[in-house]
């Protein structure tokens, strides 16, 4: 027989433990990570003061960006145009602070319509698996297939121009990497007992996959979602450079390097300048999302 | 009276590529309201994939091949393993536990959420009502300050503590019986200890029936009143607690026995006498007994005819052995 002697084990109350440890709240946990780096909070300031400047344009910009001044054109930097002016004598400076909007407003429309197709492509394929997973596997290899460019090229032949069709073009090519990248974090936190055990406590596919998989498999696709912001700016500017892109006479960062480029060697700024901001803004955007994902992960949240 | 569960002969084979996986083959069991079970084997005997397939949560290339579950009057295999008959019998009247408590939780949600899902899901309660219930669960599993500790996140749990709001999320909506995959496995001693005297106790109370699988015989020995033991996905021997621990009429559970140290015991009185061999490949199955080359008391007619079906050899105790062996 078995021995059943076992001492029975002291109660809480008995050991003391009455009151939970202090509680802290999630937010200056946040905080705590988020600013708590100097680099993520750089690109936090910068990612703000760019999305300041496309709200407050037209309070900032000194000059019309559309205006032509030919009688002025092609300036060196000076007290009246502090980046100069290019060769129909618009100012650079504000030509760049309106390029801000322009390049972010297409820059978070093609990432949002991507994401959520994507992201629900990405989700379906991980978590009914079989047929279904081969299906969307194999429309996101036909999607990748097709260059965003081509499709521009495309749209524009048929005679579509305009910002609309930009965006279209790049959140389109956006689909089939945000669904990759979904599917392949849905299946690894589908491996998790708790999705098992949500299963386990009757919960619906859908519930499981919104409220087990998905904010399981969302915090790396933040990074995703942020460095394709600056992706996409860079999409468009290569877009405008290639002179399929935003319109003229509008400005957008890429148009401006490409037009800036036939007086590099004597205004190298009318290029350079666009460009800088452009970096400036897939450096920050960049930041940021290595940032919310630092501080969002439960699993570094202790650590850190 | 027919039990609360009753098992018939259920068969889940797992289509591998390198064959036909037999995990659970033939496993037949039953279990009365209220009543304490312990499911024992070693590692990959079957014990999960039959708990697993009660509960219609086996994942592909597995499938249950064949068999009976009754739970309750209720055809389970009738129900669709994802359809609202059986999602509603999931978490309402059978739940479980898992055994790891630091994976068995989602991490992003709190403690709150997570309780209040199965009685917002089977129970109907609107979230305030769900919360104090589970304010209420807290409690009940121990848990200290359960009414600020309810909105904390799982890292902020230690391990048994986790374990702690498992149990209450399992016992959430008065299910009829909890199943226990392993359920102290991952936490230390003491807190084994404490975890199953408190899951021993809430069973009670609420009259829910408990299966305990474990491949920890102290375990059950101490809280089980009947046991079915394992082996290569068939079970081999059942019997009630007493029975199992006193009088084991099987070659295997004998061995099981024969390898553990007992409490109490003055060292170098008995020596720890291990079963030799490996536990078969459940693929290349032979037709006789699965433990014949492992086996000790091994007669002639083992080689020759199958594996042998259970008889009884006492009053509720079974055995799937040719030989008759009585250990004095």
């Amino acid at each position: 027989m078995p021995d059943k002697a076992i001492v029975t084990p002291p109660s809480l109350d008995a050991m003391g433990i009455t009151a939970a440890p202090p509680r802290r709240s999630e937010w200056k946990r946040f905080a705590r990570v988020f600013f708590g780096r100097r680099l993520y909070l750089i690109g936090f300031i910068i990612a703000v003061i760019i999305i300041l400047t496309a709200i407050f344009a037209p309070l900032l910009a000194p000059y019309d960006p559309i205006q032509n001044e030919l009688r002025g054109k092609l300036q060196s930097p000076s007290w009246e145009h502090w980046l100069g002016t290019d060769q129909l004598g618009r100012d650079i400076l504000s030509r760049i602070i309106y390029g801000t909007r322009i390049s972010l407003e297409i820059a978070f429309a093609a990432i949002f319509s991507s994401a959520i197709i994507g992201i629900l492509m990405g989700l379906a394929a991980a978590h009914f698996g079989g047929w279904v997973f081969t299906l969307i596997m194999r429309v996101t290899d036909a999607l990748m297939a097709l260059p965003g460019i081509i499709l521009v090229l495309l749209i524009a032949g048929l005679g579509g121009r305009g910002i609309p069709v930009v965006i279209f073009a790049l959140g389109f090519g956006g689909i089939a990497g945000m669904c990759r990248m979904m599917c392949g974090q849905a299946l690894s936190v589908k491996q998790n007992d708790y999705v098992l055990a949500g299963r386990a406590i009757g919960m619906s596919n859908w519930r499981i996959m919104l409220t087990q998989i998905f904010p399981n498999a969302f915090p790396p696709l933040i990074v995703g979602l942020t460095m394709g912001i600056g992706g996409v700016v860079l999409g468009e500017a290569g877009l405008s450079f290639l002179g399929i892109g935003v319109p003229a006479p509008n400005p957008s960062w890429g148009g401006m390097v490409m037009d800036g480029q036939r007086f590099l060697l004597d205004n190298p700024l009318l290029s350079l300048a666009p460009g800088v901001a452009i970096m400036l803004l897939v450096f920050g955007f960049n930041m940021v999302g290595d940032g919310i994902r630092d501080a969002i992960d439960p699993k570094l949240r202790g650590v850190l | 009276m027919a039990s609360l569960l009753d098992v018939e002969n259920l068969k889940t084979y797992f289509k591998t590529e390198y064959g036909l996986v037999k995990a659970a083959d033939g496993v037949s069991f039953n279990v009365n309201q209220g009543e304490i079970i312990g499911l024992v084997g070693e590692s990959g005997c079957g014990k999960s994939v039959s708990i697993l397939s009660l509960m219609q949560l086996i994942q592909s290339p597995g499938e249950i091949i064949d068999g009976k579950i009754m739970l309750d009057g209720q055809d389970l295999r009738k129900y669709k393993s994802n359809g609202p008959e059986m999602r509603a019998i999931r978490g309402g009247k059978m739940t479980m536990i898992f055994q790891e408590p630091m994976t068995s939780l989602n991490p992003v949600l709190t403690i709150c959420r997570q309780i209040t899902e199965s009685l917002e899901l089977h129970l109907n309660m609107d979230r305030l009502a769900a919360r104090g219930r589970a304010i209420e669960l807290l409690k009940m599993v121990g848990v200290p300050d359960a009414a600020t500790r309810i909105d904390d996140y799982p890292h902020q749990f230690s391990g048994g503590m986790r374990q702690r709001v498992m149990i209450a999320m399992a016992l959430s909506c008065n299910p009829m019986i909890i199943f226990a995959d392993e359920p102290t496995t991952a936490v230390d001693v003491t807190t084994q200890a404490q975890l199953l005297e408190l899951m021993k106790d809430l069973v009670t109370r609420q009259n829910t029936a408990l299966v305990i699988v474990t491949h920890n015989l102290g375990v059950v020995a101490r809280y089980a009143q009947r046991i079915y033991v394992m082996y290569a996905g068939r079970i081999i021997e059942s019997g009630l607690s007493e029975d199992i621990f006193g009088h084991p009429r099987h070659p295997y559970t004998i061995g099981l026995l024969h390898s553990v140290p007992r409490l109490g015991e003055r060292h170098g009185t008995r020596k720890l006498i291990p079963i030799d061999g490996m536990p078969p490949d459940l693929i290349n199955m032979p037709p006789t007994c699965a433990f014949l080359p492992r086996c000790t008391y091994k007669v002639e007619r083992c080689q020759k005819e199958p594996w042998p079906a259970l008889r009884a050899v006492g009053d509720q105790h079974y055995i799937s052995c040719y030989v008759d062996i009585r250990e004095k």
